[in-house]
């Protein structure tokens, strides 16, 4: 035999997994470092396949990194960074503790820091990979720029974050590329496809956070120190692309048109700059002044292989999206007091509309209440005491909903004091045999360019129609049961009769229907075991997804009968 | 009261006034500003000094001195005969009574002048006591840079005025020392925002590192569907129960992670309470979370199913229960076709043995016999009329008298023919002859054992008949009748496990025993076991053979059928599991490719099973037809299945007393 006898957990998956602690003790870091140092080089844990093994026999609860990512930490500059951190916090606190205040200061003043930028380069090699993580950023910028500027975490951090988000708004209505956005209980989500890419972020309600004590701060400092290197080179190469000045300007008539109003109420000097861009009312500075200039027609090449039904669709969807770009063309709103004004106005500027606010309210208004050009005036209370004849009084929702559905809707079902229809989400596509709520059929209905709502009545009175022709049917049903029943009573007391038996007529496709029933059934049992299983699965899945939408739809059939009844008895009173 | 105490020398005409910490005086005044005001005032002009020092003077409220003067002798308090209303009509009446003060060092009332209240009005805007002190004088210029021919002072300069410092140089040298060794550092200038540039202005698809090709990206957050909406339509929001059950969830378990929740408009919706903690939960999955790679099997389920002829293309098999035989009172456990296919025997645990005409259901005969009818086999030779029925220990021949009255006489005749042999062996099995009733009803022959037995079973020729006795590790447990020469052999000395039923082979010398899970072959000519079948089942429950020979099926407890292919292997060609519960019986068609099998769960199933001549070709199962018409009583459902000798017809025999034709 002859040869060195091999040892266990010397080769194979124990060697290329490290476990958590030992990749810490091997960068000489503190778990927090360790962590931090994760969380920006984008490195998470992996789970070995034979979990035993790669512990080396034991079954305790670990978490394993690969070897390959620990080793690639290694070399990261930003390590020795975290060190001289560590030894700056550990020099201050000696000088302060000897009272060497000139020390502490000389110190603080040499405070070492750190840059990310090579790190968002290695990360994201192109900015399409980039963008196409943009969505936890957006998210987490939003958010941070809500915190209250004290405690939490650092002012700087909050001002950056909210300047990001401010200047990615600014761009996203510029580009017009704004396509969904969704009011949730959560907050509001939007949805942009920028460079074909489809981005989603979440921006709460405006309202102080009651800042949970389950939440480790520092874990989301980390994060949002990653995300706002990224969001910044992101923004400044949209920008460019876009031809705009980076850090954003606002268009010089704007810029003295709104100075005009007395706005050092609003704001001091240093504020103005970035409450007028946060405004989101006026347009920005192009680098080309030509600008203004509109996009040039595409030529349409056909792709290879592509055939005209192709084309059409692809073509089609142009000319939608294009529609949906000028949706409220030529609008103009004014936005009352009440309603969440920056989402508002942010929406409606990505579709082009004009809008402006009580002066009071904001900085950036363009014009009054009074002006008489206003088309939609959006209220959000249950009255209005003065109402001006020409312009639509519309409730926020009508808004989005607009947006999408890709159409202006009608105006009534928003008025004022009237109650909502029901809000979609517009991020959910139903697949076949998903439930799909009745609204939103009528949405899609009122897509293709039918107009339901006459029908609708129409069919209401059908259904009563019809629902007073089952009854008379019931009751002839009743009568020919009752006369049956006496026929049957005759028929015991007379002698037993044979009457002619009728053919019953055969229904061939419901006889051919169960023959292949019965036949797939029959299949079915021949399956092997393997298959079967799978094949159970997939048919489990499938009717739990069909029972759900029968609950759903029987449950609204409840509700809607129930609110008819309520409705009818309203009127009897 | 506003405490102050200060040290100032200042010169007065009338009154020289000092003030002083140690001398001291407290005054009390009331003024017209109503500002009291202690002031340390020493009166010098009647020089009356007490050496107490600044104390409380109450220390001497009880002594009739007040303190020590400069020579040490008591100053004693004078003597006070104001009260209250004497104190009230001097202030009343006394114009001077708002500047005279108490001086309680010595205890007397000081009547202030006009200097001396001016000083005070001075002293309290601040001002210096001294009226005539002017505080902006011009400074003298004494140490100026100006070069006077006087020196201010004669003083000679001091060496380390014109000489380097060595503590400075030190201290320099320090400094520079530690800034070549790089320990300190100049400022930095702060950096107040980041700096942005075109970071990816030189990008290079292809320059992707190693790692990033292995690199997971992390998936994207759920989007929201209708149930997060604030105004949903109403079918998304929670009834009561759904809610309590919500609530009742572990957080982990629950299907939504928020309540859905209606408001009427926008401006009735709060903030989401749990916005941070999910934003901080998406942060940890981030970075906590192993990520894999799934790869989702995207299969159409209508794939998976295997493509057979279709069952149309397969007839004749039968398709409908046309004919019920009512008439037993208990379950049947046993049915046999007469091998014309004219009749129909079948035996019951009512005790009875009825014998039925196929196409008519009539019950031609009944005969009871002494116990619950285990096994019934009809003697498949065409020329003899004899139906072997076992009941208890017992095993009975009976000509039903049925059909052709030739064969039925030959079969008599048969029977009675056989001589006894001149040495009579002692057997385990006794023949007897039965007399009277019994034989008026057609029973030829008694065979009684010494067990129960539990399955008949004839040979091909209808000469030899094979009784099962189930008793596990016994040697006796399958017995081999003559019925010609009434002889009864025991084939096996040993018997492995207990028997479950046996079957002789069609064509060729071979007996089959099935054990609890094996099938043992035997040749019984060479008296040799040929081949073990393992069933791959815990309980074979029935047996048969294919009429080529070459296949046998078995039907077992533990719902499935297994087709051995004799020629391929030991072990199953396939095991077909289309049962729910136990299977009873299985029976192969003598001409068509078909086999049956019937269960506890009240279905025969009819599969097409086409054996070829072709030795490389496999046999061909096809399930084609689920047969539905027994009632379960007692748990059980089809208990023995039979097919009909020449046509596609298929009985079924049940534990609700019935039994069916399915054609």
């Amino acid at each position: 035999m002859g040869g060195l006898q091999k040892k266990k957990y010397e080769s194979g998956s124990a060697t290329n997994y490290i476990s958590r602690n030992k990749a810490r003790k091997k960068l000489s870091l503190s778990l927090a470092d360790f962590r931090r140092l994760c969380i920006l080089k984008g490195i998470y844990p992996h789970e070995p396949k034979h979990k035993k093994k790669v512990n080396k026999g034991s079954t305790a609860q670990r978490t394993f990194y690969l070897l390959k990512d620990i080793r690639f930490l290694m070399h990261e500059p930003i390590v020795g960074k975290f060190r001289e951190y560590k030894i700056f916090v550990r020099k201050l606190r000696k000088a302060y503790g000897k009272a060497e205040w000139g020390t502490a200061e000389k110190l603080r003043g040499n405070k070492p820091g750190y840059k990310l930028d090579h790190i968002i380069k290695e990360r994201y090699p192109t900015f399409i990979d980039a963008l196409r993580d943009v969505d936890d950023a957006l998210s987490m910028c939003f958010l941070f720029s809500t915190f209250p500027r004290t405690g939490k975490c650092h002012v700087q951090t909050i001002e950056l974050c909210r300047r990001l988000s401010v200047e990615w708004m600014n761009y996203i209505i510029t580009l017009r590329s704004l396509r969904k956005v969704f009011l949730s209980i959560k907050g509001i989500y939007y949805q942009a496809e920028v460079l074909g890419q489809i981005i989603t972020w979440l921006v709460p309600y405006q309202f102080a956070h009651d800042h949970p004590t389950d939440v480790d701060y520092r874990v989301m400092a980390t994060f949002t120190e990653l995300y706002t290197t990224l969001l910044g080179f992101i923004n400044f190469r949209l920008y460019q692309t876009l031809n705009l000045v980076y850090p954003p300007k606002l268009d010089g008539k704007g810029e003295e048109e709104s100075r005009a109003e007395s706005e050092e109420d609003y704001a001091m000097d240093s504020e103005r700059y970035m409450e007028k861009l946060s405004a989101l009312s006026a347009s920005l500075v192009r680098v080309v002044s030509t600008a203004e200039a509109e996009e040039a027609e595409l030529d349409h090449f056909p792709a290879e292989g592509e055939d005209g039904e192709k084309l059409a669709e692809r073509l089609k969807a142009r000319q939608d999206q294009d529609r949906q770009e000028k949706l409220f063309e030529g609008l103009k709103f004014f936005l009352n007091r009440e309603v969440p004004r920056e989402s508002l106005a942010f929406v409606l500027r990505c579709f082009g509309a004009q809008v402006s606010w009580d002066k009071s309210l904001c900085i950036g208004s363009t014009y009054d209440v009074t002006d008489e050009t206003i088309t939609h005036h959006v209220v959000d209370r249950p009255s209005l005491e003065k109402q001006y004849i020409n312009r639509y009084y519309v409730q926020p929702q009508w808004v989005y909903d607009c947006v999408n559905a890709r159409m202006l809707l009608p105006v009534e079902d928003y008025f004022v004091g009237v109650t909502l229809p029901p809000h979609l989400s517009p991020f959910v596509e139903e697949k076949e045999g998903d439930y799909v709520p009745p609204e939103k059929l009528k949405l899609l209905a009122l897509q293709k360019g039918e107009r339901p709502e006459q029908e609708e009545e129409e069919e209401e009175e059908d259904n009563d129609d019809s629902e007073e022709e089952e009854d008379e049917d019931q009751s002839d049903d009743e009568d020919e049961l009752k006369g049956m029943e006496e026929k049957q009573a005759l028929g015991k007391a007379s002698s037993v009769k044979v009457t002619p038996g009728e053919a019953k007529p055969v229904n061939r496709q419901r006889a051919e229907q169960e023959a292949k029933a019965e036949e797939k059934r029959l299949a079915v049992m021949m399956m092997k075991k393997r298959d079967k299983y799978l094949y159970d699965k997939i048919m489990f899945g499938k009717k739990r997804s069909v029972r759900e939408a029968n609950k759903m739809s029987a449950k609204r059939k409840a509700l809607d009968e129930a609110s008819k009844a309520n409705k009818k008895k309203k009127l009897k009173k | 009261s506003v405490g102050r105490g200060g040290a100032c020398t200042t010169s007065a005409p009338s009154l020289h006034i000092t003030f002083s910490l140690s001398l001291s005086l407290s005054l009390s005044l009331s003024l017209s500003l109503s500002l009291s005001l202690s002031l340390s005032l020493a009166f010098c002009s009647q020089d009356i000094r007490n050496t107490v020092g600044n104390i409380p003077m109450e220390w001497y409220k009880d002594y009739p001195h007040i303190g020590y003067d400069l020579d040490g002798k008591k100053i004693f308090k004078p003597i006070r005969n104001k009260d209250e209303l004497d104190e009230f009509l001097d202030k009343m009446e006394n114009p001077d009574y708002w500047r005279t003060i108490h001086d309680k060092m010595t205890g007397t009332d000081v009547c202030l002048s006009d200097e001396q209240v001016d000083l005070v009005h001075r002293l309290q805007q601040g001002k210096f006591g001294d009226v005539n002190f002017n505080e902006y004088e011009p400074a003298i210029d004494f140490f100026s840079n100006e070069v006077m021919i006087h020196p201010v002072t004669n003083r000679p300069a001091d060496k380390r005025s014109f000489i380097p410092s060595l503590i400075e140089k030190e201290k320099v040298g320090k400094l520079v020392h530690a800034i070549k060794m790089g320990w300190i550092k100049p400022r930095r200038p702060k950096e107040t925002a980041p700096q942005y540039y075109d970071l990816w202005a030189k990008e290079d698809p292809n320059a992707i590192l190693g790692r990033h090709k292995m690199h997971i990206p992390a998936p994207k957050m759920r989007l929201p569907g209708h149930e997060e909406s604030y105004n949903p339509p109403p079918e998304y929001l929670l009834t009561d129960e759904e809610r309590q059950v919500w609530e009742q969830q572990d957080p982990d378990e629950r299907k939504l992670s928020f309540l859905p929740q209606k408001y009427l408009s926008l401006r009735a919706v709060p903030a989401f309470s749990r916005f941070i903690q999910e934003r901080f939960e998406r942060c940890l999955d981030l970075y906590l979370c192993p990520r894999q790679r799934k790869m989702r099997v995207n299969v159409n389920p209508e794939d998976l199913i295997p493509k057979l002829p279709r069952p149309r293309d397969l007839q004749p098999f039968p398709t409908l229960q046309s004919l019920v035989y009512h008439g037993h009172s208990s379950l049947i456990r046993s049915i046999s076709i007469s091998p014309s296919g004219q009749w129909l025997v079948s035996g019951s645990d009512d005790c009875t043995v009825r014998f039925w005409e196929v196409c008519t259901t009539r019950c031609l005969k009944t005969m009871e016999v002494g116990g619950p009818v285990k096994s019934v086999a009809w003697n498949p030779a065409p020329s003899i009329s004899l139906v072997a029925v076992s009941y208890g220990e017992n095993v009975i021949l009976v000509n039903p008298g049925l059909g052709d009255r030739l064969i039925c006489s030959a079969t008599d005749q048969l029977i009675s023919s056989y001589e006894e042999p001149e040495e009579v062996k002692d057997q385990q099995v006794q023949w007897a002859v039965p007399e009277g009733k019994a034989q008026e009803q057609g029973q030829r022959l008694i065979l009684t054992h010494p067990k129960a037995v539990k399955q008949v079973s004839w040979h091909g020729r209808g000469d030899y008949l094979a009784c099962v006795m189930p008793d596990d590790g016994s040697s006796l447990q399958v017995v081999i009748h003559q019925v010609s020469r009434r002889r009864t052999q025991n084939p096996f000395h040993r018997n492995k496990g207990a028997v479950q039923c046996v079957s002789f082979h069609p064509s060729r010398p071979y007996f089959l025993v099935a054990t609890q899970r094996y099938v043992r072959v035997y040749n019984l000519i060479k008296q040799e076991l040929t081949k073990k079948l393992m069933a791959n089942c815990k309980w074979i429950s029935s047996m048969a053979v294919h009429p080529g020979g070459d296949n046998v099926i078995c039907g077992s407890y533990d719902c499935r059928l297994a087709w051995f292919d004799l020629d391929l292997s030991t072990k199953p060609y396939k095991v077909l599991r289309h049962h729910k519960k136990a299977l009873r019986g299985v029976a192969y068609h003598k001409h068509y490719p078909l086999f049956a099998s019937g269960s506890d769960d009240g279905t025969v199933i009819v599969c097409h099973g086409m054996v070829y001549n072709d030795l490389l070709q496999n046999p061909l199962i096809v399930p084609v037809k689920v047969l539905k018409g027994h009632i379960i009583t007692h748990d059980l459902g089809v208990l023995d299945v039979a097919f009909h000798p020449t046509q596609p017809w298929v009985f079924s025999s049940g534990a609700d007393g019935t039994v069916r034709l399915f054609t």
